[in-house]
């Protein structure tokens, strides 16, 4: 509804300066910040050999974490939807627990599994695998971290749609991959896509986890957003925030296709209804 | 597939299958089952349970000593009153700015509604160093604090503030659409029997949209209280002020004091995960419809 009394106004306009301080205060300072220096330092310093190689690495956790979780998120949610069994619910609940626990004490738990000291670390670092302080931790934390993302977007909305469909597909004599192919995807296709996006988000972004298992080394073991701290706390504010920039452009990113997304998941919500009647 | 004997009616089992409750008829039971529980046990169940055997290592006056240290509890405290008040205040922002979403056409809505997401977009160490400079005293928004004498980056305040950056979408999120379900009829009808709009809100459409506020408020404190980029960047850290427990996890790992660090760690483990399963049966229990309402 438009809003018609001064009351109406005044809770607007106190909600859009809350979050012109809070939200888009934030977005300006970074992108002033990386530019305070001019263009040329900007590119100076994205073409920094510790920048391009926190890149590459960023980028390959991302890329082994998405499709890894991408498969279980559809799996799990597949399981707990269609099937009712001994158990379900406490499926359900053991997904949430990365979104639960502190990020710094599930790096400490990988830490602990996968450390040379320990049973597992010790087997693998004989046949030549480091994990810890190295980047097959860091990809380990981040699958944890991003486990839930997928699934948590997609069990709600397999629940509401229902199953009605996949079996009429089966008495129809279709195989499971075939009602999966031409039923299922279909109806959660820009759902999936969304978790896919959040799941980049979070493994691009994820701090504390990455932090612990890492070791920090430069050139080797830093990340994005662990070489904006390390920056920040060499006082190179600068690079720090040229880093920091490069972040934010993935969020805005994020935001424009998770817009999109749900507007076209909403677009088949009301198109839904006219299409059975 | 393997389960395709599975589609004999099963009508005729009279007794009830210890493990299902409904006979799957849909294929791909075991693939689906069986690849979900194998990941959850070795990416999620077995690292956790490594750090309690990593634990049984110490001796019991070691653990006690090891979370009982004075900077420890100190640490505990800090986190647990940071995460109270800054929920209290995600909760106050998120509901303000879910109703003018979800109930009001303004010039920059939509806009509005895409950047609530920007906490869960936006990596925590960049909105920490951000926030931090932003708020510190000669900052865009923390030169208007100075002349007071109120510091907000590097003190508790600027630890709320991370902690209520990160955890807002939380409550937005799960309270905009049920406002946006709501029927307005009661609160028309309850307007046009001469109640003020202040009483409206607070009798017909606040006891609606109490549950999904619970739980996207709980969503938000668990969030606190393990938020750790966000909030070193931008607290400070000074020891028995604004040092979180996560951070002291991260110190005693620093200082290579393994076991303290994971008896530390068990603590906050224990209480997530308290927290996150008496959420899920009072959300199961008191709100059911929730699970369906997102």
């Amino acid at each position: 509804m438009k809003p018609t009394r001064w009351h109406q106004w005044l809770l607007i306009g106190l909600g859009l300066a809350v979050a012109a301080v809070l939200l888009v205060l934030p977005l300006a300072l970074i992108f002033a910040q990386a530019l305070s220096g001019g263009w040329d330092l900007l590119m100076a310093n994205l073409d920094e050999r510790y920048m391009r190689h926190a890149i590459g690495l960023t980028l390959l956790a991302t890329v082994l974490t998405v499709p890894v979780n991408l498969v279980f998120g559809i799996l799990l949610a597949w399981c707990v939807t269609h099937y009712d069994f001994l158990g379900r619910r406490l499926l359900i609940t053991l997904v949430e627990i990365p979104y639960a626990v502190s990020p710094v004490v599930a790096g400490l738990c990988y830490l602990v599994v996968y450390s040379v000291e320990s049973a597992v670390g010790g087997w693998l670092s004989e046949h030549g695998i480091q994990v810890i302080f190295a980047w097959p931790g860091i990809v380990l934390v981040t699958i944890f971290v991003t486990s839930p993302y997928v699934a948590r977007v997609l069990i709600p909305l397999m629940q509401t749609q229902g199953t009605d469909e996949e079996y009429a597909a089966l008495t129809l004599g279709a195989n499971g991959w075939q009602i999966f192919t031409r039923i299922t995807l279909p109806n959660i296709k820009w759902a999936l896509l969304n978790g896919v996006v959040l799941t980049n988000a979070r493994a691009v972004g994820e701090f504390g986890a990455v932090a612990v298992v890492s070791g920090t080394i430069m050139n080797q073991t830093l990340t994005l957003p662990l070489l904006v701290e390390q920056l920040n706390n060499d006082y190179k504010t600068a690079a720090a925030f040229t880093a920091a920039s490069l972040l934010a452009c993935m969020a805005l990113v994020t935001l424009v296709l998770k817009s999109v997304m749900e507007w076209r998941a909403q677009q088949r919500e009301v198109r839904a209804p006219a299409r059975q009647g | 597939m393997s389960s395709a004997r599975s589609l004999t009616p099963a009508v005729s089992r009279a007794r009830r299958h210890w493990f299902f409750r409904q006979h799957p008829v849909m294929p791909g039971f075991g693939l689906s089952f069986g690849f979900s529980t194998l990941y959850v046990s070795l990416i999620i169940l077995f690292p956790i349970s490594a750090l309690f055997v990593y634990l049984s290592d110490m001796s019991p006056a070691q653990y006690w000593h090891a979370i009982t240290d004075a900077r420890v509890v100190a640490s505990y405290r800090v986190t647990l009153t940071g995460a109270f008040y800054a929920s209290l205040l995600t909760a106050v922002i998120g509901l303000l700015l879910a109703w003018i979403i979800a109930r009001y056409r303004f010039p920059g809505r939509r806009l509005l509604d895409a950047l609530v997401d920007l906490p869960f977009a936006l990596p925590t160490a960049v909105a920490g160093l951000t926030l931090a400079v932003l708020l510190a005293p000669g900052g865009w928004v923390g030169q208007f604090f100075t002349p007071f004498g109120i510091r907000i980056a590097y003190d508790f305040p600027g630890l709320l503030i991370a902690m209520t950056f990160t955890s807002l979408p939380f409550v937005v999120r799960t309270v905009q659409p049920v406002l946006q379900d709501a029927d307005t009829e009661c609160e028309e009808a309850s307007r046009t029997l001469g109640a003020s709009e202040f009483q409206t809100f607070w009798r017909i459409t606040l006891p609606g949209i109490v549950p999904a506020l619970i739980t996207g408020t709980s969503q938000a404190f668990i969030r606190s209280l393990g938020e750790f980029g966000a909030v070193i960047m931008i607290a400070g850290n000074m020891p028995f002020r604004t040092e979180v427990s996560s951070l002291m996890i991260f110190v005693r790992l620093q200082e290579f004091e393994y076991p303290a660090a994971s008896a530390i760690a068990s603590v906050i483990l224990l209480a997530s995960l308290t927290l996150l399963f008496v959420l899920q049966v009072v959300q199961g229990r008191l709100f059911p419809w929730q699970r369906v309402a997102r």
